[in-house]
């Protein structure tokens, strides 16, 4: 997901539908977050009970066992309380206000509250957090993983949130020794004094909780850093590699049942006939449920023990579709009609001159297509539902994966009928996303809910999973959206460009979605132009058109930047090709006096490669890229062949611009996973096509994801730098594909204007 | 019903021959640490060993394992060299978001019990058939070099 960080104010912007999202969690009760007992009960309990439970949770709320104590200045998201747990072993656990799903911020935050804490770090444990109040973005003020923003947005929370609890335990040592908290220290989990003497944190735990939340405390000079900066295995690297760990598909609750959902062929179209009577007879199978689905559609549940038999039972229903309204879309068809509309002027997002395009020496006319691309996370979707009580007392329990579980939240509510507040997301690890796990329509979490719903009314009470197959989740849409640009640049000899007249037709992703208000501006969605004209100062004219096409389009790893970095980064590297000069002076060049950090991150990558310095074997070529997103600049610089029309690539090295790398190791696994996804996006098959209305790929056989085999060597070098850190869970996909093209380009003389490749 | 030696126990399972073996172990036995990914053999994050050997257990039908030993991930450290990969899975970091690893290492595991000195070509090869969307792949392979030469 993309959002736009330097929208401060957006909290004062937020439609409606986030609003009464974050009213509802702010009116909810308090929910289960330590040891099955709820927050406020448990922090009353540690201090009442002592030892009892073993664990002293190092609260502020709790000092007067009443949140109503805490310093009115702070929100409930400053307070340590909800975030760090001190037990009396000196266990330190750390709750993360975000999903894990393999972007290392169940390591990475917890490292930032453990730098300011100054926690032995052999003694820190992380959670996930819930849909409490506390766990908002701190800067959008709803609960939110995405935009690569968890280290970038949480930063400074999760120092302040260390250094506040590392106050309140020097306060608790100072009282018990007696003296000023000044005189003392810190380090690794106990507070020394200045004759050598140490009291561990597990010792003061309960004492510091009856000390008052500092609202302000000082934070470190990060040149002091200990934690912070150090290359750190994940937390859960053990779990992850053991089968422990637990996914949300891996819920598993008393007389639970699975259902397996018969989606429409054609997104939104109805059933005209349904023959259950096989599907019945299966063994275990409970019930079959016709029942609405997303984008107006129907779809048939079928409800059993287990998903072999679902899944059995939904093989043998006999089903007639109604697809007679349905648009039905049609891959040759849109490039048609998206070809004609890019001849067009759209809407206009960045005016130019371009009439000096007629009498440019030199011309550059391209058509590029992007296709529409299936996220594929390896768990496949699911949520469990167990809906319980009736008329007031009626609840609802969702169990899944996600990144953003107040919105899923609000969905199942409306389609339960309940009250928000009678709902309860419980978040669990989910097993990839890349954006497919953030959808503004909530469609599998509304779907689940509906075979839930029914499945009751149907007499069935327990929980009920709804869990996707393979080939429902590469057909059910919510795809990155299929682009064409156009591209008209004129420019003389020296590679100035004189005019550029750039058009990009696609989806939006944004519109008639609550994200609307914010992203669309002048009709034109933000997450489809971002990352255009950067960083270069060329006079571009970009337009707009966003076609209406009853495909569900929604953001992929890195967003606008999957198709504008690769339409942006090849077309410069033409020009310096088409007047023979270096593709990193010709770019350096361009960038001038600005964009400092693109320059370093380039020029990093460029000595580290030996670009320029090493002679590559026969039958290879350089490319390069760089691009900036969400904060962050990557530029890689890769060695690629082509042999019988088929293209290689065979090293890569990136020169990542991050500002403070909190954790390398996680920066080295986030760039090398983005760079590899990026390169999938390159290999033949890598696209979801339709044929009147149908999508032709249904599995990993026949939609393309890269491979052991595609991976090329990649080393991951980072500029260094002490300013607060920014994204990484994307920026390092967006510069792979153009890079991988411009070599290609050298070698071949032609650009690739389409992904996947095809160098007929 | 079937009898199957799962991790060197004998279980009962009350499921139609033709269903996956996958399926048993998860819904069934509650063994969910091998993972559903894609319910046609072309992934791996179901892999698990039967008689030793790295098998898709998403297209396993009960029927073609009865009688025979499966190891599932829970078990995998049970042996001197699923418990080499699997600490070098640790000390390498490879998970992501790990949903995928349980496969990974079982097809990892089943490489070095019968070629303790894999070649780039030879590990590229065994784990051809396991799909990480994370894109795990460099650590992979070093991981799993990192294993051989503890073994060596």
């Amino acid at each position: 997901m993309n959002f736009d960080p330097t929208l401060a104010a957006l909290a004062n912007q937020m439609p409606k539908g986030l609003l009464s999202i974050m009213e509802r969690e702010q009116s909810a009760p308090k929910t289960v977050a330590h040891g099955g007992l709820p927050r406020r009960s448990f922090l009353k309990i540690g201090v009442a009970s002592g030892f009892a439970l073993g664990a002293f949770p190092l609260t502020a709320g709790a000092q007067a066992g009443a949140a109503a104590a805490a310093p009115v200045a702070l929100k409930p998201f400053e307070q340590p309380s909800a975030f760090v747990r001190i037990d009396t072993d000196g266990t330190v656990t750390v709750t993360v206000n975000r999903l894990k799903f393999g972007q290392g911020v169940f390591t990475a935050l917890p490292m930032i509250l453990a730098e300011e804490l100054d926690a032995d770090w052999s003694q820190v444990r992380a959670i996930h957090g819930d849909a409490d109040p506390a766990y908002v973005d701190p800067m959008f003020g709803m609960h939110l993983t995405g935009g690569s923003g968890s280290v970038k947005r949480s930063y400074m929370q999760y120092r302040e949130l260390g250094a506040r609890a590392r106050a309140m335990l020097l306060a608790a040592a100072a009282q018990q020794w007696g003296g000023e908290p000044d005189s003392l220290r810190t380090e690794a989990g106990k507070v020394l004094r200045s004759d050598g003497k140490s009291i561990s944190y597990g010792e003061l735990a309960e004492a510091a909780m009856k000390m008052p939340v500092p609202t302000k405390v000082a934070l470190k000079d990060p040149k002091n850093f200990t934690l912070i900066g150090k290359a750190t295995t994940r937390l859960d690297a053990k779990a992850k590699s053991s089968g422990v760990q637990a996914f949300g598909i891996d819920v598993r609750l008393p007389g639970m049942l699975t259902a397996v959902v018969a989606h429409p062929p054609v997104f939104g179209a109805r059933l005209k006939s349904v023959n259950d009577v096989a599907a019945k007879r299966v063994k275990g199978v409970k019930a079959v449920l016709r029942m609405p689905v997303d984008r107006g559609g129907e779809g048939v549940a079928v409800v059993a023990e287990g998903y072999w038999a679902a899944k059995q039972g939904r093989d043998a229903l006999k089903l007639e579709w109604d697809t007679a309204a349905a648009d039905k879309p049609d891959s040759a068809a849109l490039l048609a009609r998206y070809s004609e509309m890019a001849k067009t002027t759209g809407l206009v997002r960045f005016k130019a001159d371009v009439s000096k395009l007629a009498k440019a020496p030199k011309r550059i006319s391209a058509e590029y297509l992007f296709p529409y691309l299936a996220h594929a996370p390896m768990e496949p979707l699911n949520c469990t539902v167990q809906l319980t009580g009736q008329g007031a007392d009626a609840r609802a329990n969702l169990w899944l994966g996600t990144q953003m579980p107040g919105f899923d939240g609000m969905a199942a509510a409306k389609v339960l009928g309940l009250p928000p507040q009678s709902v309860k997301v419980n978040v669990q690890m989910a097993g990839g996303g890349f954006g497919r796990r953030a959808v503004p329509t909530a469609d599998y979490v509304v779907e689940a809910c509906t075979v839930a719903r029914q499945a009751r009314a149907a007499g069935l009470d327990g929980p009920v999973r709804t869990l996707w197959s393979r080939e429902d989740d590469i057909k059910g849409g919510y795809y990155r959206p299929m682009h064409v640009h156009r591209a008209e640049i004129g420019f003389d000899a020296s590679g100035k460009v004189l005019a550029w007249d750039h058009v990009i037709v696609g989806q939006s992703i944004t519109a008639g979605t609550p994200f609307e208000a914010f992203m669309i501006k002048d009709g034109i969605d933000s997450t489809a132009v971002e990352g255009m004209r950067e960083p270069y100062d060329v006079p571009m004219r970009l337009s707009v058109h966003h076609p209406k096409v009853n495909v569900p389009v929604l953001w992929w790893r890195s967003v606008g930047s999957t198709h504008t970095a690769f339409v942006m980064e090849t077309l410069i590297d033409e020009i310096a090709r088409a007047t023979k000069q270096d593709p990193v002076a010709y770019r350096l060049q361009l960038m001038g006096d600005q964009h400092p950090r693109h320059k370093a991150a380039l020029q990093l990558a460029v000595d580290q490669s030996g670009y320029g310095k090493r002679t590559l074997p026969k039958g290879q070529a350089w490319g390069v890229a760089v691009h900036e997103s969400f904060d962050t600049v990557v530029a890689y610089v890769v060695e690629a062949s082509v042999s019988k029309g088929s293209p290689t690539l065979h090293a890569v090295t990136a020169g990542v611009h991050c500002n403070l790398a909190v954790n390398p190791k996680t920066i080295e696994a986030q760039v090398q996973g983005a760079a590899l996804m990026g390169l999938g996006t390159c290999l033949p098959g890598a696209a979801i096509t339709f044929k009147d209305g149908l999508v032709e790929q249904g599995n990993f056989g026949d939609y393309t994801v890269a491979r052991i085999g595609d991976m090329p060597s990649i080393a991951v070098h980072i500029v260094p730098s002490a300013d607060p850190p920014t994204g990484m869970g994307e920026p390092g996909l967006p510069p792979l594909a153009p890079a991988f093209a411009n070599a290609i380009a050298r070698l071949t003389g032609k650009t690739p204007r389409a992904l996947p490749f095809k160098l007929a | 019903m079937a009898t199957l030696n799962i991790n060197g126990k004998d279980m009962v399972v009350d499921a139609d021959p033709a269903t996956p073996l996958l399926w048993a172990l998860r819904d069934t036995l509650g063994l969910s640490g091998t993972k559903f990914g894609c319910g046609a053999g072309l992934c791996g994050a179901c892999t698990v060993h039967v008689d030793g050997v790295a098998v898709r257990s998403c297209t396993a039908p009960l029927s073609s394992v009865a009688g025979k030993k499966i190891t599932t991930i829970e078990a995998v450290a049970a042996d001197q060299v699923g418990q080499a990969v699997q600490d070098a899975w640790v000390a390498h970091d490879v998970a992501q978001c790990g949903y995928c690893q349980s496969g990974q290492i079982m097809s990892a595991t089943a490489l070095l019990k019968t070629n303790r000195k894999p070649s780039d070509a030879d590990i590229d090869a065994a784990m051809a058939g396991n799909i990480c969307r994370c894109g795990t792949y460099a650590r992979v392979r070093s991981a799993i070099k990192a294993a051989a030469s503890t073994l060596a």
